[in-house]
């Protein structure tokens, strides 16, 4: 590696704010005025990832649009524990109306606002994985196919968390949830089925795709920004852990969702119009378990025996995700 | 709870207000107090960092690479100078035991600490940068017997505590072993009289050619009396020798040197002993014309107290060593050596087999010696196993004489006795106040174990330039190079601040709850506790490990 000779900042940008940086260079989070666009006093789980990738995403976009903006809202965890009668943590315009429609509903709205003449104001749609990858998917298609003015986010926690951890179409394979319950030959979540919601918004060659984890602020940041600085239908999946459905513990929400990416089991990528344009690369490669032992939801994979054959389709997953998005550049290797 | 009042239902002449279809106003969840939730609170500490508890002359070194991190120069530079009054001496020639505890190099490398802190000095040296002031004077007076590192930083801190410090020393000129020990090569006589010549213009009489024979005396003078003379007697080994074997000790051969009067050692030059005095000794004669002087030393590398990093340079200067060797005889022109080996408890004992090796001069390097004519008057001052007893706050049998440096039990080194100094110079002050001595606080140590690594940068260290090995071999010039504004900047930037907080603000950024306030630069973040649940993620995500998890009372 180059010796780095002057352009050194001691955290550089892994680290939520940095003194020695310039005021304009630093993330949205660091700023003592951020908008808090969901405030505290909301009723999610202690260390939920949910919560605080909602902030990053809307505290970044109410920046990036100098707080002109509506988030449309799927049910979910996010709205329910956000929204109890009558209090609200939202301090954004916000809106919501069924599980399955948000998509919809944010099309309609980024209309209205056009046919209102006020193309200042800029549309998010927002929900879990269940309201976007299942139930609203159908929504969420027409929504890119008419490249409607949208940017819709998925807070993907890979599971129904807010009925009690119900198995959705992001669930990833072996994971044990209400009802892929850790029995029988082949334990938890079957393999080869589930969607990958990123790769399908890409299919439908629209202006922005891109992945992201709670892990990495300034690269969510980025995207959210980049992604509100274009018009047409953008795509954003979150990995947001839940400490709820996943047995991890409350502290570990960020250090899951990091050793996640650097496993190689969620890529960190962008793409724009059906192109992988660039991926995060792995900075610390660790074997899957070390992602996955700190999860009760794979405890049947390290006890009474451990199931090498799982782990090692697991690890084939991820291997075959480094290969495909080129998460460990040669000059990188060791 | 004022905007509840509009939930009341029925209250048709708020609905004008609302707009379309609304009837209800909507309160904010600040009214729902999560804190209730919490089993742990985060708690923000101090832990004491590896290298400040490392540091001899107790330097706080973690604050001042944080304001040289920022490029606060001088800032850092006046820390330094609260508790080290030579940061150019000590960026030479300190052995940088804050630097082997660093936690960095666990990650990667150690931060070269020693080098920004010899950037810092020569920065003050070359802008004229001034300590903080004094305190007022009190009146008193301090006689400091002897003005090496120990004695002068005694008396620059008796000096900022407002006593008038008198420095009395025999030679002729100041600086102890730091200017009769240690080569210039080392460390340049123009930095050791600038941070001298400092010390001297703060109010320190320095009286030269002084020598003093009875302390008790001087207590008539003066209200206290600080002995830091050093060990300044080169110890004796009987070596068996014929008439025309030329033997000498390191101590007069170093002097001859410092006085620009150096002995003729001749080309084979054998220097006995494997501490830093041998190395130097040894490197100070290949610079006066030996071409392949050679340490003889009893035991093996591994047991020999030279540090590693001075070994190196001479090894890469053409000095050699023989390892388990013993000089038997010496005479004119050769010497004979018989080898050893070690038992097993690790001693070297004798095999018989017996060697030959030129040598126009012998040079013993076998450690040194304290001066008892300076105590012989005061039978309250003891003197066990060659060292003068003090007691815990360095004072000898004998009221109002106190002791430090390499007269007293110590590692010998240069730091160590800076820090005896000060650790003097403090005990001084309150015996002649009358107070009681107020204990420091020591935080527990931040280990490696606490800090999340993830969020500092990569950073390989910068390599300090040395001069080659050719060029140094010849002249006095200085071995070591320093280095510059943007090398400094970057090696300061790889600290870790470990166990302190360095207002990151990962804290206030992980919070799902936003219970962490940001309060402002300096002034770091406190915790929310109305709406902390407690979940402990600004703790596990802190670089830092400056967050605790601490149980809720029940």
């Amino acid at each position: 590696m180059p010796v780095q000779r002057v352009k050194f900042y001691q955290t550089g940008s892994f680290a939520v704010g940095n003194r020695l940086l310039d005021a304009g260079d630093r993330s949205v989070q660091a700023d003592a005025w951020r908008t808090n666009a969901i405030t505290s006093g909301h009723r999610a789980c202690q260390g939920c990832g949910e919560a605080l990738g909602a902030r990053y995403v809307l505290d970044a976009a109410m920046r990036a649009t100098g707080g002109n903006l509506v988030a449309v809202n799927a049910t979910g965890c996010l709205e329910v524990f956000s929204t109890p009668f009558p209090e609200s943590s939202w301090r954004v315009a916000w809106l919501h109306s069924l599980f399955g429609n948000a998509p919809a509903v944010a099309s309609g709205v980024a209309a209205a606002l056009r046919s209102q003449g006020r193309t200042d104001i800029r549309v998010i749609g927002q929900g879990g994985d269940g309201g976007t990858v299942d139930i609203g998917f159908g929504c969420l298609s027409g929504l890119f196919e008419r490249n409607d003015d949208v940017l819709f986010v998925c807070y993907d926690n890979q599971a129904y968390m807010n009925t009690g951890v119900q198995r959705s179409g992001a669930t990833p394979p072996a994971a044990r949830t209400a009802t892929t319950e850790a029995v029988g030959p082949a334990p938890g979540n079957s393999f080869g089925q589930g969607k990958n919601a990123p790769l399908i918004a890409l299919a439908h060659e629209i202006p922005y795709v891109a992945t992201a984890t709670i892990a990495d602020l300034r690269d969510l940041e980025y995207k959210v920004t980049k992604a509100m600085g274009m018009h047409g239908a953008r795509y954003l999946h979150v990995l947001v852990p839940c400490p709820l459905g996943w047995g991890s513990a409350a502290a570990a929400t960020v250090q899951v969702a990091r050793l996640a990416t650097e496993s190689g089991l969620f890529p960190v990528w962008e793409g724009e119009r059906g192109e992988v344009t660039a991926a995060t690369p792995i900075r610390r490669r660790v074997p899957v378990e070390d992602y996955l032992r700190p999860q009760k939801r794979y405890a049947h994979l390290f006890g009474p025996e451990v199931r090498r054959d799982v782990l090692d389709r697991l690890q084939a997953i991820a291997d075959r995700n480094i290969a495909r998005f080129n998460l460990l550049p040669k000059e990188r290797q060791p | 709870m004022t905007e509840n009042a509009d939930l009341i239902p029925f209250r048709p002449a708020a609905w004008d207000k609302k707009p379309f279809a609304i009837t209800l106003n909507v309160g904010s969840s600040l009214a729902n107090k999560t804190g209730a939730w919490r089993t742990e609170r985060p708690v923000y500490v101090d832990r004491m960092p590896p290298c400040n508890d490392a540091c001899p002359a107790g330097e706080n070194v973690q604050q001042w690479l944080y304001e040289a991190e920022e490029g606060g120069y001088e800032r850092a530079w006046q820390k330094i100078m609260l508790d080290n009054p030579f940061p150019a001496i000590m960026g030479r020639v300190c052995y940088h035991p804050c630097q082997t505890a660093c936690n960095r190099a666990k990650l990667d490398e150690a931060v070269g600490i020693n080098a920004v802190e010899r950037f810092l000095g020569d920065e003050a040296i070359r802008q004229g940068w001034t300590p903080p002031p004094a305190a007022p004077p009190t009146g008193r007076r301090v006689l400091v017997i002897g003005s090496g590192p120990c004695g002068l930083s005694a008396a620059y801190h008796l000096a900022r505590l407002g006593h008038a410090v008198t420095v009395k020393e025999a030679a002729a000129a100041p600086g102890g072993m730091m200017r009769y020990g240690i080569p210039a090569y080392r460390l340049p006589r123009d930095i050791l009289d600038a941070e001298i010549d400092r010390i001297a213009q703060f109010g320190v009489r320095i009286e030269l050619d002084a020598r003093v024979d009875d302390p008790l005396l001087a207590l008539a003078d003066y209200e206290a009396v600080f002995l830091a003379i050093g060990a300044q007697l080169a110890k004796r080994a009987y070596v068996p020798a014929g008439e025309s074997a030329r033997i000498l000790d390191a101590l007069s051969m170093l002097r001859s040197v410092a006085d620009e009067q150096p002995i003729e050692l001749g080309r084979h030059v054998v220097v006995y002993g494997g501490g830093n005095t041998a190395v130097d000794a040894a490197r100070t004669a290949r610079r006066l014309g030996a071409t392949d002087p050679v340490i003889v030393y009893r035991r093996t590398r591994a047991q020999m107290p030279a540090q590693d990093e001075e070994m190196r340079e001479a090894e890469a200067e053409g000095v050699r060593v023989r390892w388990l060797s013993t000089i038997r005889y010496a005479d004119g022109g050769q010497i004979t050596v018989e080898k050893m080996r070690l038992d097993e408890k690790g001693f070297p004992q004798p095999t018989g087999e017996f060697e030959e090796l030129p040598a126009d001069a012998v040079v013993l390097a076998l450690g040194q010696e304290i001066d008892r004519s300076v105590v012989e008057h005061a039978p309250s001052i003891d003197v066990v196993d060659g060292t003068v007893s003090v007691d815990r706050h360095m004072m000898t049998g004998h009221p109002g004489i106190f002791a430090g440096g390499d007269l007293v039990p110590s590692a010998r080194t240069v730091t160590e006795a800076v820090g005896h100094g000060k650790h003097a110079a403090r005990e001084i002050d309150t015996w002649l106040r009358g107070t009681v001595p107020t204990g420091a606080h020591r935080p527990p140590l931040a280990g490696f174990e606490r800090l999340n690594t993830w969020y500092y940068s990569d950073a390989p260290a910068t390599v300090r330039p040395q001069l080659d090995a050719a060029r140094r071999a010849s002249t006095f010039d200085e071995v070591v190079g320093g280095l510059d504004e943007s090398t400094a900047l970057f090696e300061a930037r790889r600290c870790l601040s470990c166990g302190n907080c360095f207002e990151c603000d990962n804290c206030y950024g992980v919070c799902p709850d936003n219970a962490v306030i940001k309060i402002g630069p300096g002034n770091r973040y406190t915790i929310d506790l109305d709406f902390c649940k407690g979940c402990g993620i600004c703790a596990a995500e802190c670089p830092a490990g400056a967050i605790d998890m601490v149980p809720e009372e029940t």
